[in-house]
């Protein structure tokens, strides 16, 4: 299989080319900027239909009805920008409009800056606009999986009908790595349920998220979390690189996840027994293996850059708040791999495993 | 293999980037691992670049290097900033036309490489970034010459590949400074 360099955020927008995405509304933000410059480019070599829009929340609004009529649909953007298409991510999830939304996360809150940041994690994972709703949310670990994961994305959009989100941050987005492209496809916009004409149908397809009438909400949000349900039961991915035999297991994703990486390879060559859990779904999380592994007697370690976001999740798993330690970047830095290496080193020393 | 854990830095428009790339590519079309990490944002004019690339026959973890075991500085800024970092047994190329006093480093293999001059005798002033690589790819083996030839057909857009031959005799140039 061919090999070919490409940035993240360029594997992501030919990623979503390939999986047969041919409409992309956005608005310019680094550090994402590649994906839009690489869809105004692409999309009119395949048919599709690139489109600056005047804002964020237009851009958004523009999903919603791409995503109505059925076609595969994308929009991207940085922290900011993600804030700003809130409301349009909470009336997609209402009214079920599948669609992917790509976050090329930056330092935050407010305008913030431009370095790398994990920061967004709540907001993408426990809402982020109103209302009791859930994303599908993958962090890609690689530019390979940049390619894989969006594919994916669009294919469990619309086998749920739910808005799928990307969380990746400015580190994934510019490196360049390797990647191998699958072959193009061609999909239809052609669902049942979207609002393209009656065609012979005696009742119109209305898409919606108002729930006015009696109990109307009430059932609206039981079929929202009976889906949530399925997707949380069948829709988990994780990494787990040596959990098994380790002392102590490293949690990360993305950037961090590879400078964890680095660290616990220097580790294992001085016979440390450490394991790396890597989520590759951060909604819905891999609790249960978490759960298994606490049984089992490990202590963890959460990477993020963050306050302490992830962590949480990590807690709710282990089910023990004293076998879960906590390593976090602020300032829009990324940990060394030394910094890890130490830190890991220390939880071993204390655990007598030194 | 070992893995190489490179840095090269310098002035925007010096080709750091490019000579980055270059070195990925080469690393890729060995059939390696390769991570190519470029600084961005708000970057000006005139003000310093760098990038971190990592080769390696096992999967890479970090694409940020913070301690390489090479380093390609094309100005003394870029020296000056990350000569410190690199690890025991490493190896610094330098343009020592924009260095004027030579680094003194214990452990560390450090290789001047008067870059300027030497373009300016190739005929293209331009070209100082790709003698300053033939050097660096002598002492550390990190890619072969042939491969960053290689990588030119790609990383260049078509219009480019005229010099092609040009870059060649620059690495080549470079190469042979350090095979004495």
């Amino acid at each position: 299989m061919e090999r070919v360099m490409m940035k993240g955020n360029e594997a992501l927008a030919e990623g979503a080319i390939r999986a047969g995405c041919r409409y992309f509304f956005g608005y310019p933000i680094t550090p994402q900027n590649e994906i839009p410059e690489y869809m105004a480019r692409r999309m009119p070599e395949v048919g599709g239909v690139f489109l600056q829009a005047e804002s964020e929340v237009s851009a958004i609004n523009m999903v919603y009805g791409a995503g109505g009529a059925g076609a595969r649909v994308l929009t991207s953007s940085s922290s900011p920008g993600i804030s700003l298409k809130q409301e349009g991510i909470s009336y997609l999830a209402g009214a079920q409009v599948p669609c992917v939304i790509v976050n090329v996360a930056r330092g935050g809150p407010g305008l913030g800056g431009l370095n790398p940041s994990q920061a967004d994690y709540f907001q993408a994972t426990k809402g982020g606009g109103h209302g009791d709703y859930r994303l599908l949310v993958y962090a890609p670990g690689n530019a390979q999986e940049m390619v894989d994961l969006i594919g994916l994305a669009f294919d469990k959009a619309e086998a749920y009908r739910n808005p799928v989100m990307i969380l990746t941050d400015a580190i994934m987005g510019q490196m360049m790595e390797p990647v191998v492209l699958p072959p193009l496809r061609t999909v239809a916009p052609d669902q049942p349920w979207a609002t393209t004409g009656k065609r012979g149908r005696s009742k119109p397809n209305i898409i919606n998220s108002l729930g006015l009438v009696g109990e109307d909400l009430e059932r609206i949000n039981r079929e929202l979390q009976a889906k949530y349900a399925r997707m949380a039961a069948s829709e988990v991915r994780y990494e787990a690189d040596g959990v098994e035999e380790a002392d102590l297991v490293v949690v990360a994703y993305g950037t961090t996840s590879r400078v964890a990486r680095s660290a616990i390879a220097r580790l294992r060559q001085e016979k440390k027994k450490v394991g790396l859990l890597r989520p590759i779904t951060l909604w819905p999380f891999p609790q249960q293996i978490l759960a298994e592994l606490a049984t089992a007697g490990k202590r963890f370690l959460v990477v993020e850059m963050s306050a302490g976001q992830l962590v949480e999740d990590v807690i709710l798993g282990v089910n023990d708040r004293e076998k879960v330690a906590f390593f976090g970047k602020l300032n829009g830095t990324v940990p060394t791999v030394r910094e890890v290496y130490d830190r890991i080193r220390s939880l071993l020393s204390e655990g007598g495993e030194g | 293999m070992v893995t190489h854990e490179i840095i090269c830095a310098g002035f925007g428009g010096q080709g750091v980037m490019l000579i980055g790339q270059l070195l990925a590519y080469g690393g890729m079309i060995e059939g390696k691992e390769v991570t190519w990490f470029p600084s961005y944002g708000p970057e000006m004019r005139g003000g310093t670049a760098n990038c971190s690339v990592v080769i390696s026959a096992q999967p890479i973890g970090s694409p940020v290097v913070a301690e390489p075991d090479g380093l390609i500085a094309m100005n003394g800024p870029s020296l000056v900033r990350f000569k410190g970092a690199v690890k025991p047994g490493g190896v610094i190329v330098y343009n020592s036309s924009l260095v004027a006093e030579a680094p003194e480093l214990q452990g560390v293999r450090i290789c001047a490489v008067p870059a300027n001059e030497l373009a300016r005798e190739l005929g293209n002033d331009k070209i100082g970034n790709m003698v300053v690589l033939g050097a660096f790819l002598g002492l550390t083996k990190a890619v072969t010459v042939a491969s960053i030839e290689a990588a030119l057909q790609q990383v260049l857009p078509a219009r480019r590949h005229h010099l092609i031959p040009l870059n060649s005799a620059a690495l080549r140039k470079g190469l042979s400074l350090v095979e004495g």
